[in-house]
């Protein structure tokens, strides 16, 4: 390309001869060498899922080594599923508000909250189950909504809105329950349905309630409909940098609310399955839900300042938590090492999270 | 400014019978905040297959200027016609539609996601049939294939991995993923906003040449720069000057355009 050359213009700049000797290749995608941990550091943080990963196995390892036979056996084992299927359910709806770069610390409330009504309306105004259902899990996606429209239109912090929804959605929980409990027999006989997901199937000693089946089923889902789908990709880019994701012409605001929103649904459905659960409606159930959801969220490598993360690792995030509170159990230690051992984990993973994001700047 | 360009051409408005309808033109816009007139009465042409420079100071109306043409901003009056038709944008997405495809400053890509999303942020293809209609499943394959193809063909493609998050990228070639995305969609006009301002010399020389590249396949562009030098290397045709609260003048040269040299 001849005008490219630019000793066959005349007349040039003063400031342009020294171009002459310069490089006058296009841009390229090479990369330059880097060190082995370097590649490390790239290679993990295009797979965020690898560490929680590791972390799991080396957990099963551990107390397979440690408690032996009886952590292996396949009941306990599916026992352990059981356990983190309510965190499961509550972790997703967290993973795609953290997705955003924003939070919501009143998932467990509203999760709570779907379960008073489906409980109230089906036993105690003795509405069809399917309709106290329905019902419930429409009062979770309004919360969600409301925490989306608060965050999106009125531009308040996520932290701080959803701090104070997790009180007001609280204390209607209690006005509307009038603090009392339904009793497992009366939804037995009045409205079975509400505990569907209580409903176990035995796989020779291994037992799988519908809740934990529900709850892998909706980890796949998400994780498809975040991958594999443009809302997701949207998801992803807001969180990521909203400005950007505006200006490439995602309609950033509506994709807020509906994250949030749809987060609530998920809650909703969490309540529903809280039933199944504890078999009956409590409103003082669930109350560890919402920060319970956060640990699963950062141990399972997704980043509090958005845009980064998967719902398989919060799955994975979620079976580490009950991974290490079944086998310290089972190893006969003191239940305050639970706690203190998740309390480790959360400050390891929120660690690494930082220096992987160093890769990109 | 406007001293400062070797050649020029009849005042803006005045055109001849058989002469090529502008691509992109305006005329008397204004727009004003409060007490404070952004743009004053600014006329604007772009000619079919050319690069048109907008030069001019921090805050002399550059930004309002092509806010009001890629329709971030509503101006007060005035009229702007893209082939000779009155267009009115109300925001950026009509903009887009209608064939005029911006690269930001700020580049508006998503580090988190992979060069091949980034692409088609916001307009993404969806698989044909029973999966995309139902299900929403994206075309990622397609989605790759046209990418790659786009990135070649402004030989871009010494790429290995379309997959490659835009975060491992360095300026330029980030500069090059926005500029290759502006060039894929836009079918009327790009507009590229300050594309070198925060390079190094030697990317900035490099996304200079993917500019004319852009061009060299017809495609008319707006550039926005306060960069004397690097609009010189462009082979400009016109440049439009926007002087403080002002008027943009229009200036057109035959030849390329430069720097006459200072003495």
């Amino acid at each position: 390309m001849s005008t490219n050359d630019p000793t066959s213009r005349p007349a040039m700049a003063e400031f342009e001869k020294v171009l002459v000797r310069s490089d006058t290749k296009v841009v390229e995608f090479d990369d330059e060498r880097p060190t082995p941990v370097m590649r490390l550091q790239r290679a993990l943080h295009s797979q965020p899922t690898v560490i929680p990963g590791i972390v799991l196995l080396m957990g099963v390892l551990f107390f397979s080594a440690v408690v032996g036979e009886r952590f292996l056996d396949p009941f306990n084992l599916s026992l352990i599923v059981q356990q983190v299927t309510i965190i499961g359910i509550l972790g997703i709806a967290q993973t795609i508000v953290v997705l955003t770069a924003g939070i919501d610390l009143s998932v467990g409330a509203i999760m709570v909250l779907s379960s008073v009504v489906m409980g109230k309306l089906a036993v105690g105004a003795g509405l069809p189950a399917p309709l106290a259902v329905t019902a419930g899990l429409f009062v979770g996606a309004l919360c969600g909504w409301i925490n989306g429209v608060l965050v999106t239109y009125v531009r308040l912090p996520p932290f701080i809105v959803t701090l104070g929804t997790w009180s007001v959605f609280f204390a209607l929980n209690l006005w509307y329950s009038e603090s009392e409990t339904i009793r497992a027999q009366d939804i037995e006989t009045d409205a079975p349905l509400l505990q569907f997901f209580g409903t176990a199937i035995e796989i020779g000693p291994a037992r799988f309630t519908y809740g934990s089946i529900f709850m892998l089923l909706m980890c796949l889902l998400f994780a498809y409909v975040l991958n594999r789908t443009a809302w997701g990709r949207h998801v992803t880019a807001v969180g990521d940098d909203a400005d950007s994701a505006r200006l490439a012409g995602i309609r950033t605001e509506r994709t807020l609310v509906s994250v949030y929103t749809l987060a609530g649904l998920v809650c909703g459905f969490a309540g529903w399955a809280l039933i199944g659960r504890i078999g009956s409606v409590s409103p003082q159930a669930g109350q560890t839900g919402n920060l319970d959801s956060i640990t699963a969220v950062v141990i399972g490598g997704t980043s509090l300042f958005g845009g980064r993360g998967s719902i398989l690792g919060t799955l994975i995030g979620a079976l580490i938590v009950g991974l290490f509170r079944n086998g310290l159990a089972l190893s006969g230690v003191n239940v305050l090492w639970q706690e203190f051992t998740v309390g480790i984990l959360i400050i390891v993973a929120v660690a690494i999270d930082q220096w992987l994001r160093k890769v990109s700047s | 400014m406007s001293a400062s360009i070797t050649s020029t051409t009849p005042a803006p408005g005045s055109s001849h019978p058989g002469s090529p309808v502008p691509v992109l033109q305006a005329r008397g816009l204004v727009k004003r905040w409060g007490r404070v007139t952004a743009m004053d009465h600014a006329d604007f042409d772009l000619m079919p297959g050319e690069i048109l420079a907008v030069i001019g100071d921090n805050g002399a109306g550059k930004s309002t200027l092509i806010k009001a043409l890629t329709g971030a901003v509503l101006p007060d009056h005035g009229e702007i016609r893209l082939n000779g038709e009155v267009v009115r944008f109300t925001s950026p997405q009509e903009a887009r539609t209608a064939g005029i495809e911006t690269v930001y400053q700020n580049l508006a890509l998503s580090p988190a996601l992979s060069i091949a999303d980034n692409m088609f942020l916001g307009r993404e293809l969806r698989v044909k049939g029973f999966l995309g209609d139902w299900f929403r499943m994206l075309d990622k394959a397609e989605m790759q294939k046209i990418a790659r193809q786009k990135l070649s063909e402004l030989g871009l493609m010494t790429i290995q991995n379309i997959g490659q998050l835009v975060e491992t990228l360095s300026g330029g070639q980030r500069q090059g993923v926005a500029i290759a995305r502006a060039a894929a969609f836009g079918s009327r006009v790009v507009i590229m906003d300050e594309p070198t301002a925060a390079l190094g010399v030697k990317e900035s020389r490099r996304v200079l040449e993917l500019i004319l590249d852009v061009k060299r396949k017809g495609m008319p562009i707006v550039l926005i720069s306060h960069n004397m030098p690097h609009v010189s290397r462009s082979r400009i045709e016109s440049i439009s000057t926007v002087s403080a609260a002002a008027t943009a003048s229009s200036t057109r040269s035959r030849s390329p355009c430069r720097m006459p040299s200072r003495s």
